[in-house]
């Protein structure tokens, strides 16, 4: 007996929908096994998760803050993936975007006493272009001299690490420790609790305008991707090079283009980390947002909307993991979120068939 | 400070990078790239320091986790060889799938404290060379040599044997190695095995060997990359990988010294451990592997030596392009 994968033609989208909410299932089966295994008790920490992320206001209100800087950062990678760009930097380029937002403040590029409509803006641009040079680095190497994205992306991740650890261990150290001091009000974005004087019912809610980033980010890409020239030309490279370089794209250039966009946007998604949450800058910023945003790309197959909805799912994962011992299994229930799903993937391309042997060619 | 000494060091911790890239080198060969190496060693590490923290016995635990990252390379070749799947986004998924699972695994394992380590031998006449006799042959562990050894075999079975033919036909030609006959599947979940193989016994140098002890993910902390990024510098050669190997080895140690001195002649160290300057030496093995990697890039352009051929495709049976 043989088992043959065919492949099919197109599927419907309620097909691929369907299988990837059942390859979420099944990646949840798994990892409560691997629980049940480690002596865990499986069906109190899904509950636990669960209580935790959507319990009440107060707590979506907390995924929807986790989610943010997954939506942008999940952007960055669907972006960048779209194009067959592998760009597994997110985590750098958050790193940097929250390192040259903090910079306006901290440096400082403003003086004090600025007004928050000139330091936000000026925040936004600062961790957007600093993202943006240093997914620059990988594109142009790639490029021009044809070197490997995943490898210069990842050793960036590191090194971006190491820079941000300098500025708050040194340079912006609050007496010694390793963070800086706290953001004057005027550099913090305006979150829901801010307007509690007017509406009491937003008291405590920690939501705040990256949301209203991240959303408006999505819906440009949804726009440029799907109805633009810029978005068609870019997919043609993604879907078939060889036939770009015959229509006469350039595709050197869009790589550069697409690596400083993506870069941007996981900037942007430091940004309003900082601005937004933390209010400080932290070498212990990010729980590796820039690369649970690899998953939600895959997750959401590449469509803007869908990294959205993927993000809202990891960010009550992240929110509710903080809690969970041992501290690996919301990595770990990624990993096989993702093995899930590329599994998924393969009986929405391929129809199995299980023949006798000998019966080959009946297709 | 004495030279031979630092690169003795050297050496031993560049015994880690060899295992893992001859591993990737091995895989890459047979056409499958494994961006899991990481994930396989976290595991190897945290499989070996666990079995050697319960049985006392650490020849025993590099046998657990030589096969903990072997087992864990087998997932990634069912996915990529057997379902077809993108390679990159299937190592991706073993990476945090290994990593995820040693923090579970290791969940307590921080405070076990010393364990049994593998034993340190002196070569008799070898160790008494001047110079490089200190630095190779003097006080080592058993799996430096281990690695000296390693590196002629891995290359004499790829450029010098049968099977190793196979292997690298398998990886430029499948199609053509298929007509000869040589079963393409079978060869590439084979190597992609030995591949884990080597990154959990690189995994357990670590924690056996090297620096005793499990620290999280930060026991392996990103060299499952550097030894990715070694293979392209390499150009899929065990030799060059050795030379990148010890060279990156000889780097990170001398990170660690430059950090553990407090004075140098008299002035204080802005690199010690503890300044912030010190993040810049943090910086450098993760910028050396960019230099090198744009380096390989660069002769494999001039030399024409590729990666091989169907590196990353699947190979189905009478499908074009393979």
């Amino acid at each position: 007996m043989i088992v043959r994968l065919e492949p099919r033609g197109a599927v419907a989208g309620w097909v691929s929908a369907a299988m990837t909410v059942a390859a979420l299932i099944v990646a949840f089966v798994i990892g409560g096994l691997v629980l049940a295994f480690v002596g865990g008790d499986p069906v109190r920490v899904y509950l636990h998760i669960v209580n935790a992320a959507f319990g009440n206001i107060g707590v979506i209100s907390d995924t929807l803050v986790k989610a943010t800087p997954l939506i942008l950062t999940g952007l960055a990678c669907a972006l960048a993936f779209r194009m067959r760009l592998w760009n597994i930097g997110a985590e750098g380029q958050f790193l940097l975007g929250a390192w040259g937002a903090s910079a306006v403040v901290l440096a400082p590029v403003l003086p004090v006493g600025t007004p928050a409509i000139v330091v936000i803006p000026v925040m936004m641009l600062a961790g957007a272009m600093a993202g943006a040079a240093w997914g620059l680095i990988p594109g142009l190497l790639r490029a021009r001299l044809g070197v490997n994205e995943i490898i210069t992306t990842l050793m960036l991740n590191y090194i971006a690490l190491a820079w941000l650890q300098f500025w708050v261990f040194g340079p912006w150290s609050e007496g010694g420790f390793q963070q800086s001091v706290t953001f004057p009000r005027t550099a913090w974005l305006p979150r829901l609790t801010d307007f509690a004087a007017s509406v009491p019912a937003l008291g405590g809610l920690t939501t705040h305008l990256g949301l209203v980033f991240a959303l408006v980010a999505t819906a440009i890409m949804w726009v440029v991707v799907s109805r633009t020239r810029f978005g068609y030309e870019m997919r043609l490279i993604g879907d078939n090079p060889t036939a770009a370089r015959y229509a006469g794209v350039d595709i050197a250039r869009y790589v550069i283009v697409v690596f400083a966009v993506s870069g941007a946007l996981a900037g942007l998604a430091g940004m309003s980390e900082v601005s937004g949450v933390v209010h400080r800058l932290q070498d212990r910023i990010s729980p590796g947002y820039g690369f649970t945003a690899i998953i939600i790309a895959y997750l959401a197959r590449l469509g803007p909307w869908r990294v959205v909805l993927a993000s809202i799912l990891f960010g009550a994962l992240i929110l509710a993991g903080r809690e969970i011992q041992p501290s690996g299994v919301p990595a770990m229930i990624q990993g096989i979120i993702l093995f899930c799903l590329i599994g998924s993937d393969v009986l929405v391309r391929y129809r199995v068939r299980v023949a006798r042997r000998g019966a080959v060619g009946a297709t | 400070m004495d030279l031979t000494l630092i690169l003795a060091a050297g050496v031993a911790s560049g015994t880690v990078l060899l295992f893992a890239a001859i591993g990737e080198i091995f895989a890459e060969r047979a056409g499958v790239l494994n961006l899991g190496v990481e994930g396989m060693m976290l595991i190897g590490a945290v499989a070996g320091f666990s079995a050697a923290a319960a049985t006392g016995n650490p020849w025993l635990a590099l046998i657990v986790a030589m096969l903990a990252g072997g087992l864990l390379s087998v997932l990634h070749g069912v996915v990529s060889i057997h379902l077809r799947a993108d390679q990159v986004v299937s190592g991706l998924a073993l990476t945090f799938l290994g990593t995820g699972l040693a923090r579970v695994l290791g969940n307590g394992l921080s405070s076990v404290g010393a364990v049994a380590t593998l034993p340190r031998l002196t070569v008799p006449l070898l160790a008494d060379i001047p110079f490089l006799g200190g630095i190779f042959f003097r006080d080592q562990s058993v799996l430096t040599y281990v690695g000296f050894a390693l590196v002629p075999l891995a290359w004499y079975w790829i450029h010098r044997t049968r099977p190793g033919l196979h292997l690298r036909a398998v990886g430029e030609r499948p199609a053509a190695a298929d007509a000869q006959g040589v079963d393409v599947v079978l060869t590439r979940y084979a190597y992609v095995v030995l591949g884990g193989i080597l990154a959990g016994l690189a995994g357990a140098t670590i924690t056996l060997a090297i620096s005793p002890g499990w620290f999280g993910d930060q026991t392996v902390g990103g060299r499952g990359w550097i030894a990715i990024g070694l293979v392209i510098f390499a150009q899929w050669s065990p030799v060059r990988a050795a030379v990148g190997a010890y060279l990156f080895g000889a780097i990170f140690r001398s990170i660690l010294d430059v950090q553990g001195v407090d004075t140098i002649l008299g002035v204080a160290n802005p690199f010690a451990a503890g300044r912030s300057a010190t993040f810049f030496l943090e910086m450098l093995p993760y910028l050396f592997v960019i230099v090198v990697v744009i380096i390989g890039s660069r002769e494999a352009l001039r030399q024409r030596i590729g990666a091989p051929a169907a590196l990353g495709l699947p190979y189905v049976r009478g499908e074009r392009g393979a």
